[in-house]
């Protein structure tokens, strides 16, 4: 089913002030396809990312989603119509229960605002069964973030995109701080967006799992979008040595 | 979660050592001076005194578990108490001076929210600012004078606020329970004090969380207006009379009773019951200091005592583990 364009972004600029930092951004996500990100710091991956959350509005351009012109408003509009983030520990609090975590600025509620407290532990423990595979006795609905590994909190993060059946996933720099065990881990829940016909954004600095989990690559320089590649069409050595030039000279 | 297995005094170790504390404080009390303490009046006296403090520190709990504090409660008790007294004199009519007293309340919250929020000043200097502002502008319209509301005695609202419940219980203790038990479900499972939570425990993940982090905050200083106004009111009812300087002895013992609570100085942790013990603790120490025979002079020092100790053990509870 990759044959389904997602997510379009037609001339997408932005400037903060007289800083241009995106100019002119083209691309496409199909449905069921995973596309890295790649570029140096400053490249412009986190600002493209923030405005497809929605915590950014674009200068220019127009954006897509299921082929529908959209103008994203806020975060919790991107996350309602299917785009959800997860951002390595920076989007889960510490001090809160994993099952308020989850549901987090989407309470289930009862009346009023009322949250449903034992509904959301019931799902809660769905998630951790079925979508994360926690078995350790350890963790429960009622652990606190702060108890948990790095590759445990990723695992919430995912569990939560899941759950709230989120079409488009975006992952920023999701396997940093982790262990190598980890790092498989998480790789493995890219790798298995795939067979549930979801789409990703991937941004890494490893090269290595850039290359082992993306589809296609979009490669990012100072706001401008350099070049496409898919996976068969470039090596990762290829891929490596483009980035480096890039850095060294401004073009490949 | 099984009541007193292990699991609970995990999870509830927080209302578990607070409630040790004034269990502990209640032995003192009654070892030391076992006459005033197994009788009714002192009691009584407790009852009718913590509310006027206890109320707002119920309120700024919220506050305080967003990571932010408020200077100025004290200050809003003042404009907004002599709004009231004013009102009732002038036109005799409860409703018109309790509307205008909460709605100069809200609207002194609201400032604060704003100047945090929107201007992005921290909140400790923006409350120091209206603090200065509002207890001025007390003095200006005052200059010096009091007012006295004895018109109000006798009335069905005095009863309502400040009435003795079958003779005995003062009325403003009820009003101070409801508030702990209403504010206190909000801080659980409502939607709002959920997100109170996330805000104060870190803001930026709330914010990609989708919670919108300025209207909690502002929301939150608007209560605070409200309920120190409303405490404002009972101090009134009681003394019947209006001075102004009113208010300005509450900024220590209120935020003292939320940090004795328990609540946390970094945000995004807290409970009422906590709070709830704390204005019982922080209530009734400094009668207490002197009914067990040790001269007034001992009372701050004991003050600080509880509220440096307690503080320290908290940070032994809660101390994150990396």
């Amino acid at each position: 089913m990759q044959n389904q364009e997602l997510l379009k972004l037609d001339g997408i600029s932005k400037a903060f002030g007289k800083m241009e930092v995106l100019s002119g951004i083209n691309f496409t996500i199909m449905t069921g396809e995973v596309v890295a990100l790649v570029g140096d710091n400053g490249a412009g991956k986190s600002t493209l990312i923030k405005i497809i959350t929605g915590v950014h509005k674009p200068t220019t351009g127009e954006i897509f989603f299921k082929n529908q012109k959209t103008k994203i408003k806020s975060v919790s509009h991107s996350r309602s119509i299917g785009i959800e983030a997860v951002y390595q520990e920076r989007a889960l609090a510490d001090q809160q229960e994993l099952y308020r975590n989850i549901f987090a600025g989407r309470e289930i509620t009862h009346f009023w605002g009322f949250m449903n407290i034992q509904k959301e532990k019931e799902e809660t423990e769905k998630i951790l069964k079925n979508t994360i595979g926690f078995t350790s006795k350890a963790i429960t609905m009622n652990s606190t973030v702060e108890n948990l590994s790095g590759g445990e909190k990723q695992g919430i993060a995912f569990g939560r995109s899941l759950y709230f059946d989120a079409d488009l996933i975006i992952l920023d720099e999701p396997t940093m701080g982790l262990s190598l065990q980890e790092t498989e881990k998480v790789l493995g829940f890219v790798k298995g967006l795939k067979n549930k016909n979801k789409s990703a954004i991937f941004i890494d600095h490893n090269i290595f799992h850039v290359y082992d989990v993306a589809d296609r690559f979009i490669i990012l320089d100072r706001g401008k979008v350099m070049g496409q590649f898919k996976k068969e069409e470039i090596s990762q050595k290829e891929l490596m040595d483009k980035m480096i030039s890039l850095h060294h000279s401004g073009n490949f | 979660m099984t009541p007193f297995s292990s699991e609970f005094f995990k999870y509830y170790r927080l209302q578990v050592s607070i409630f040790s504390i004034l269990v502990g404080l209640v032995i003192i009390y009654v070892v030391g001076n076992p006459l005033a303490f197994t009788s009714f009046p002192l009691y009584r006296a407790f009852m009718s005194t913590m509310p006027f403090f206890g109320i707002i520190a119920i309120s700024a709990t919220l506050v305080i578990t967003l990571g932010e504090i408020d200077l100025s409660f004290p200050s809003v008790v003042g404009i907004t108490s002599l709004i009231f007294g004013s009102a009732l004199v002038e036109t005799e009519s409860f409703f018109i001076a309790f509307i205008l007293s909460v709605s100069v309340g809200m609207f002194a919250g609201l400032i604060n929210g704003l100047l945090v929020t929107k201007v992005g000043i921290p909140s400790i200097v923006a409350t120091i600012g209206t603090m200065f502002f509002w207890r001025g502008l007390v003095n200006v319209i005052a200059k010096g004078k009091g007012i006295a509301i004895t018109l109000v005695e006798g009335s069905l609202h005095h009863k309502i606020f400040v009435g003795r419940l079958f003779g005995y219980i003062p009325a403003q203790f009820i009003w101070f329970i409801i508030t702990a038990i209403v504010i206190g479900v909000i801080y659980r499972i409502h939607t709002f004090g959920n997100h109170v939570h996330f805000v104060g425990d870190n803001q930026e993940s709330a914010r990609m969380m989708g919670i919108n982090v300025d209207r909690v905050k502002i929301i939150a200083f608007v209560q605070l207006g409200f309920f120190a106004s409303f405490a404002g009111i009972f101090t009134m009812y009681e003394m019947l009379y209006f001075w102004p300087s009113q208010g300005s002895g509450l900024l220590m013992t209120t935020l003292a009773a939320v940090f004795v609570g328990g609540t946390s100085v970094f945000g995004g942790k807290g409970t009422i019951f906590g709070t709830f013990i704390g204005v019982l603790i922080i209530g009734s120490l400094e009668a207490g200091i002197i009914a067990v025979g040790l001269s007034g002079f001992w009372v701050q020092f004991i003050y600080g005592l509880m509220i440096t100790l307690s503080v320290t053990v908290y940070a032994f509870l809660l101390k994150k583990k990396t």
